[in-house]
């Protein structure tokens, strides 16, 4: 059994050295979790948060672009810089915000207001499947630390995160130091595009407008863990190329990846 | 009614619907957490769990570079060969783009 690390704990640059009865309680956690398996007080310490934002660096050019293209679109549609990059830093989340400006009122009601909640709701949905799929890994954290990690919680984060934990990692700063600098570099360069919209270059040119689907085909290696995954991905695979020619939107993204997760959840059951 | 609609179309408005979108965002973050913590971890649900990230990536991925034709399938494979065979994000980023601009250059 492997006995409790990371004493003392480094948070935040801060020394905190722990006191024997706090020393006590977390060993008999530590128990808990070799027996539970999910682990009940993962750490979350500055040395992650910095491999954290060090392992979404390849992505920032790409995402960079992106935003200041979001920027530069929002300068189109009328908002003010300031709603511009207020969306960016309160919402951070690319594609919701593009087809928010689609939708994008001179004059905003009640009911305009609630279907653009909507829709946003709808193109973000996917990321309820991401926070399911960390549930094992951030229970037990403190809710309110939880709570300021899924705040920064995105795609390439997300994928970041669950590649460093499938090979042993529990470090829960390395998913928030991913989604904070991802967050930093999207808030930060929607300001770029938006005063300088002609200068952003054409995404659809040097293939930026594929990013997100090559670097996410890129991180299927890592997670592959042998021939017992084949399956409930090709599932999932299918099921989106289905639900893609038959319904608007996003919607393929929920239903392949229910479809995969089903698919596995039901595979092997006569063993 | 008609005096939320008229507070709405004062500079309040586009600020509102900001916040409505952060919300719903944000909710989306949280749900999936939050959700699964009601949820006792049985073997059936952790094989489930288990096939989900990839699951998540296929079904992304697929759709997209198929939307996306021949340029982005092909940037498509290459990324994953090159991960494969290198296994360094950034060079299998590079080579994915790499052949996504050089297709379309070409006009494919």
């Amino acid at each position: 059994m492997r006995r409790p690390t990371a004493f003392p704990e480094v948070r935040w640059g801060r020394i905190r050295t722990p006191r024997p009865e706090l020393t006590i309680a977390l060993a008999a956690c530590h128990r808990e979790t070799a027996r539970s398996g999910p682990s009940m007080r993962a750490p979350f310490t500055l040395s992650g948060c910095l491999h954290g934002a060090r392992l979404c660096l390849p992505l920032f050019p790409g995402v960079m672009i992106f935003a200041s293209a979001f920027g530069t679109a929002a300068a189109q549609k009328g908002l003010t810089l300031a709603q511009a990059t207020a969306m960016s830093a309160l919402v951070y989340a690319g594609a919701s915000q593009m087809v928010a400006l689609e939708l994008w009122q001179e004059a905003w009601s009640l009911t305009t207001v609630l279907s653009v909640a909507a829709v946003t709701g709808i193109v973000n949905a996917r990321i309820v499947l991401m926070g399911a799929s960390l549930q094992p890994w951030l229970a037990g954290a403190p809710v309110r630390r939880n709570a300021l990690n899924l705040f920064f919680l995105t795609d390439a984060s997300w994928l970041l995160g669950t590649r460093y934990r499938s090979h042993g990692g529990a470090d829960h700063g390395v998913l928030f130091g991913a989604g904070l600098a991802l967050w930093i570099a999207w808030t930060a360069a929607t300001v770029p595009g938006y005063l300088a919209g002609a200068l952003v270059p054409e995404p659809r040119r040097c293939g930026l407008d594929l990013i997100l689907p090559i670097f996410f085909s890129a991180m299927l290696v890592p997670l592959w863990k042998g021939p017992r995954l084949a399956v409930p991905w090709m599932v999932a695979g299918l099921v989106a190329l289905i639900a893609q020619a038959l319904t608007p939107g996003y919607l393929f993204i929920i239903a392949g990846s229910l479809a995969g997760a089903l698919t596995g959840a039901l595979l092997h059951e006569r063993r | 009614m008609s005096a939320a609609d008229g507070f709405l179309t004062s500079a309040a408005g586009p600020y509102l619907a900001i916040a409505a979108m952060a919300a719903a965002t944000y909710l989306c973050r949280v749900a999936g957490v939050v959700l699964m913590s009601y949820v006792r971890l049985t073997p059936r649900i952790t094989r489930g769990l288990q096939a989900l990230p990839g699951s998540i990536v296929v079904a992304t991925t697929l759709p997209l570079a198929v939307e996306g034709g021949m340029a982005a399938v092909l940037g498509v494979a290459v990324a994953v060969m090159t991960m494969s065979l290198i296994r360094y994000e950034l060079a299998a980023l590079a080579a994915g783009l790499g052949t996504v601009a050089l297709l379309r250059a070409f006009g494919f």
